[in-house]
């Protein structure tokens, strides 16, 4: 993710320097570098198979607790597979249904943004009437409501999720295209002759890209966050697939105990990656884009 | 004015009615909601009892008609668990979600509102960062977790708290703690820029000339005032946590609307579901109406700008 958003440096001097760019959360931009690593190579860095497990061998402890093994660095769960296995490709799809999520948020927001802040008129009021209406759902809820409607699997809750979060884009997007469209190069444009569709995909697009970016940076913690809400309550990633929210309902079972690695543990994991996520977020947002520092 | 009030409505009616086409196609669009209201693995014999008991037999329109009338007479169908009314349940459970909110409110703004005062008094500083770093971690935790987290430290390591269940003011503590902090988060924020814009203004620089303390200033002069905005979004936020405590409510049992909705699910009582979520839109579509004519009342520049 923090590749993809360096590479357009507004305010950077050099492609490569954004780094020194004062105030940029490095700590926070590695993390999520991290985060992608482990998640992309975790069959090469995972020492057990994340869904497998043995009887024999549940709830044990970390290593460093008394009765842990070095076997499972961090402790086994109710059916004995390895947390710290499943952890890593619990971030796989952490990763995969984050971004695919903001991506299908992303452009259905950005394209509905465009299309009702340029042409106006009546597309303008049935989107934004369509948009009030969407807002007026709590999004949490709406997502639990589609997911029990069609069933939980990775697929659906990207699409899900990219349905209830799309308004958020839209709203900006729109925002910024109203006063885009009144700009001096946009006005050349339509006396050079461009149709509706050249403006608004080579003029305006390019311009709202920026805001767009920003959006999605914040909107990943929140998606990661509701994903995991939705896995919690067994209408998101279906098991025995490992997903951070799962470990979590899973953690409840020995809760009461006091095993504490099952709770405490895929917690932390969505803690460090949706603040790193909203660090870096909230830094862009300031450096890419004035208008949004209001947001 | 009136002009105003009466578009405001107009728009608050349609999104109603959006919301309503949304929510009656939605289940339609994703399949037979006739295999909603069975067990999978059902015969197609009662697939078709079940179609035409509901209706569902019916032209489109006609089914959509009946919807909505019946949802206009608060008919929002029977639970198949429980076999009562929807409307009932709700309201059975409504008192706990608003006790649940009201507490947790409580603790967002004691939290929010004095870590927003700081930081904006001293902004750019440690204690700016600090209520930052509070504000995002807030923000960055999932409310759930926060529960769990919560259980096992008061429950299974302290023993001091219930770990769940409802019933006397010890057991509404954690949970409302849980929820609360997500919202403390908007409340801090919102408190900060709005002392912020209060401390510049011109009724402020007098106050300071009239040689008040500061701690007058800033307590009786910017704080009263900049404490209007908070209030508002606390009050659209009572009603937000009402509806988004499902997955808190779910990890302490809190018989509430959250939970509810999470019984529906799981059992698959489907007409709880959708009576939930409708009126959790309904009810966030009227508080955005009462702010949007209440700032119009306040405020001419907002009703002669539309």
């Amino acid at each position: 993710m923090a590749m993809t958003v360096i590479t357009h440096p507004i305010a950077a001097p050099a492609p490569l320097a954004f780094w020194r760019l004062k105030g940029f959360p490095l700590i926070p931009a590695l993390i999520l570098l991290f985060i992608a690593f482990v998640a992309i190579f975790a069959d090469v860095l995972a020492p057990h198979d994340p869904q497998v497990g043995s009887l024999a061998r549940r709830f044990r402890p970390p290593a460093w607790q008394e009765g842990g093994s070095m076997a499972h660095l961090l402790g086994t769960d109710h059916v004995g597979r390895d947390v710290l296995s499943r952890l890593m490709y619990g971030a796989r799809v952490s990763m995969i249904v984050g971004l695919a999520a903001v991506l299908v948020a992303g452009s259905l927001g950005t394209l509905l943004g465009i299309l009702s802040g340029y042409l106006g008129g009546w597309v303008d009021q049935v989107i934004m009437r369509l948009t009030d209406s969407w807002l007026a759902l709590p999004a949490l809820t709406f997502a639990i409501y589609l997911a029990a409607i069609v069933g939980p699997s990775e697929l659906n809750i990207i699409i899900i999720l990219g349905s209830v979060y799309w308004t958020r884009y839209a709203r900006v997007i729109r925002g910024e295209v109203l006063s885009l469209k009144e700009r001096e190069f946009v006005n050349l444009a339509v006396v050079a002759g461009c149709s509706k569709r050249v403006i608004m995909w080579r003029h305006i697009l390019p311009n709202v890209i920026n805001s767009a970016i920003v959006l999605a940076t914040l909107m990943l913690g929140i998606v990661i966050v509701t994903e995991a809400a939705l896995s919690f309550l067994g209408v998101g990633v279906p098991p025995p697939k490992p997903a951070w929210g799962l470990m979590l309902s899973d953690g409840k079972k020995g809760l009461m105990v006091g095993y504490w690695w099952l709770t405490v543990l895929p917690g932390l994991c969505i803690m460090l990656m949706v603040l790193s996520a909203n660090l870096l977020g909230d830094w862009l947002r300031v450096k890419l884009d004035p208008q949004l520092r209001q947001l | 004015m009136k002009q105003y009030i009466a578009r405001r409505i107009g728009y608050s009616l349609l999104s109603l009615f959006l919301l309503s086409l949304m929510i009656f196609l939605l289940v339609r669009l994703t399949g037979d909601p006739a295999s909603l209201f069975v067990e999978p693995g059902a015969g197609p014999e009662d697939i078709a009892t079940i179609r035409r008991r509901f209706g569902l037999d019916r032209p489109l329109w006609a089914q959509y008609w009946h919807f909505i009338a019946s949802f206009a007479q608060g008919d929002l169908g029977q639970s198949f668990y429980y076999r009562m009314p929807v409307l009932d349940l709700y309201f059975q459970r409504l008192p706990n979600s608003l006790l649940l909110a009201a507490v947790a409110m409580t603790f967002s703004l004691l939290i929010g509102i004095p870590c927003g005062i700081i930081a904006a008094v001293r902004v750019g500083r440690m204690w700016d960062s600090a209520g930052k770093i509070f504000a995002l971690l807030g923000l960055s935790l999932p409310s759930f977790w926060v529960g769990l987290v919560l259980i096992l430290v008061f429950t299974v390591w302290l023993g001091w708290l219930p770990s769940s269940g409802s019933g006397t003011a010890l057991h509404v503590l954690m949970p409302a703690f849980a929820l609360g902090w997500y919202f403390a988060a908007a409340h801090m924020r919102l408190t900060r820029s709005s002392m912020l814009e209060v401390l510049g203004s011109e009724y402020v620089k007098l106050a300071r000339l009239k040689g008040l303390p500061e701690a007058m200033v800033i307590g009786k002069h910017a704080f009263k005032n900049a404490l209007i905005p908070v209030i508002t979004l606390a009050g659209i936020n009572l009603v937000v946590m009402i509806n988004v405590a499902v997955v808190v409510e779910v990890v302490f049992a809190w018989p509430g609307i959250g939970r509810l909705l999470y019984e529906g699910i799981t059992f698959r009582d489907f007409p709880v579901v959708q009576g939930v979520v409708v009126i959790g839109g309904a009810m966030i579509v009227l508080v955005n109406l009462l702010v949007d004519i209440v700032y119009a009342l306040i405020d001419p520049r907002i009703r002669l700008a539309s």
